[in-house]
């Protein structure tokens, strides 16, 4: 029947959409691992650069995005379970309510590029960090605010109202009834957002280029006041800075996998925590 | 503190607005947006940012023919054909996929697919806007995938069910009914793709090529917008001209990918009152 051919060939059609996309995501991974496994060995993890930036390892440019990162969690988390809670339990319903949801989906779509900025001109230049480790992590911290807010907000709303009604009516407290009973319940909703966060941040190079990047800094960072390398930023000034372009490659293929690695790892501890509590809640 | 994220928002465009609107004194609105000649450091220097303009649309419309058939595509397999268990497995592979960095993508971009465009088109250079219309779209294609794979899926059950009981299969079902009643939630996803790949920085910084030509073929290199932001800034010295004109770039930016959210939101939150889902 006619019908039936065209519906055959509609799904092959979406079929064929499916598997190139995998496709060529996978080539991506594909390329980057077995050019950058080439590359990981004990020392490129452990040790410095030398001879500008030709040989030796990376481990400070490692440990420049782990401080980063760890930086833009203290500052971001805190803050964005405060709004999250705020927004799910305090806030009456209202038109400030909205505007301030408004102002979280629109701050998630910023180019980070323009977090960058703002963070030269705040941070940098206007409350005179410099460029450091704290301008960056603060760059980095308000970017993935939103993504904490959202997790945090979808976290508490899970939390069945059945058992705040039982809190509240054994005399606790709104404010008791939220950190003994609501927040230890939203808990691993909350933490799969921070860890997909930290994901996200981790890769960013745009917000900390102009904000806490350095090509080469001499051993590892001594204070949150000092320049520092960072993988993303790294693998970008391989390719396009520096004299010997071939050698550099290579320990951009190095990089890219490091971080790579790093990123998928991180993310897939999360994604695979939020499938199963997906199902777990139905 | 839960004005947190309303506070930053208010203060990025702020800064922006500080930031940049000097240029518009110096030179003159008009002739900073619709200026053909961007040579910043020249002596006299020349800030008209057409040319930067224009290559961010032309790399994102290269961009929208890659991930929109790609990633609609994707997301109608997911929830139409995939059963239960290959669903949750491919949609999180594809969620997955969404979180590698932009610059590993920018990275794959030099080193695989500039010596290889090179190679087939026979060009002079590999890095041209062709190069960041194929990255951006293959990076924007997972989010594209995982939003409108969501807005499929909040199409009620009743719709296709009523669909089946006429006599239509499921292709015919798929295409007047769900598409259909999905349709502005398909566009939303679009829309965040779009927004995504105009805003993209390192990925374009990268593989574009960097000259600040007015686009005339998808074979030439080109310089978005977000690439002179991230290549200048390092030079231009603090409170000059190049500064400002960078600055106000980026209000530009901001405007477009404000204006691109609000259109999205406003989309999605119809759709949800349409389907009867609470907004």
């Amino acid at each position: 029947m006619k019908k039936d051919i065209a519906q055959n060939i509609g799904f092959f059609l979406l079929f064929t959409c499916i598997i190139t996309t995998l496709f060529f995501l996978g080539i991506i991974i594909y390329f980057i691992f077995t050019l950058g496994i080439q590359v990981i060995s004990w020392n490129f993890l452990t040790q410095s650069p030398r001879n500008a930036m030709t040989e030796g390892g990376v481990a400070p440019v490692i440990v420049g995005t782990l401080y980063l990162t760890l930086g833009a969690m203290v500052f971001a988390v805190p803050l964005g379970l405060a709004c999250a809670i705020y927004l799910c339990e305090y806030s009456p319903k209202s038109i400030v309510v909205n505007i301030i949801r408004i102002s979280i989906n629109n701050l998630a779509g910023v180019p980070s590029v323009v977090f960058g900025l703002f963070g030269l001109a705040v941070f940098v230049n206007f409350l005179n960090f410099g460029v450091s480790i704290l301008s960056g992590s603060l760059t980095l911290g308000i970017l993935a605010l939103p993504l904490i807010i959202s997790a945090s907000q979808e976290a508490l709303v899970a939390v069945p109202h059945s058992i705040r009604e039982a809190s509240l009516s054994l005399g606790a407290s709104k404010w008791e009834t939220i950190k003994r009973i609501v927040l230890p319940t939203a808990l691993p909703g909350i933490l799969t957002g921070v860890i997909l966060s930290i994901g996200r941040v981790a890769g960013e190079t745009a917000p900390i280029l102009f904000t806490a990047a350095a090509f080469y800094k001499r051993g590892y960072p001594k204070s949150i006041f000092s320049e520092v390398m960072a993988l993303p930023y790294h693998i970008y000034a391989l390719m396009t800075e520096g004299t010997h372009p071939d050698k550099q490659k290579a320990i951009a293929y190095g990089c890219s996998l490091i971080l790579l690695f790093l990123v998928l790892f991180i993310s897939g501890i999360a994604i695979y925590l939020r499938q199963r509590q997906r199902s777990y809640h139905g | 503190m839960a004005f947190s994220s309303l506070f930053f928002l208010v203060g990025i465009m702020l800064v922006l607005f500080k930031e940049g609107t000097p240029i518009f004194k110096d030179i003159g609105f008009f002739k900073f947006l619709f200026g053909a000649k961007w040579y910043p450091t020249y002596e006299p220097p020349d800030f008209g940012i057409l040319p930067l303009v224009l290559a961010s649309l032309w790399v994102t419309a290269g961009a929208v023919f890659v991930c929109v058939p790609l990633g609609v595509g994707s997301a109608l397999y997911l929830n139409e054909i995939a059963g239960f268990r290959q669903r949750q497995f491919l949609k999180s592979i594809i969620e997955l996929l969404a979180s590698i960095p932009s610059v590993v993508y920018g990275f794959f971009g030099m080193v695989i697919v500039t010596p290889f465009l090179q190679k087939i088109f026979n060009l002079s250079t590999g890095l041209t806007a062709l190069n960041a219309s194929l990255i951006l779209g293959l990076m924007a294609t997972p989010t594209v995938c995982s939003i409108a794979e969501d807005a499929l899926s909040y199409v009620p059950r009743s719709f296709r069910e009523a669909s089946f009981a006429v006599g239509a299969n499921r292709w015919q079902t798929l295409t007047r009914v769900v598409i259909p009643a999905a349709g502005s939630g398909i566009s939303t996803a679009i829309i965040l793709g779009m927004s995504r790949a105009i805003g993209e920085t390192m990925t374009v910084l990268m593989v574009a090529g960097g000259a600040a030509v007015i686009p005339k073929t998808f074979f030439g290199p080109v310089r978005p917008m977000t690439a002179a932001i991230a290549a200048e800034m390092g030079e231009a010295p603090m409170g000059g001209d190049h500064y400002h004109a960078l600055f106000a770039i980026a209000l530009i930016l901001f405007l477009i990918t404000f204006v691109f959210n609000i259109i999205a939101e406003i989309i999605s939150r119809r759709f949800r009152i349409k389907l009867g889902l609470s907004g």
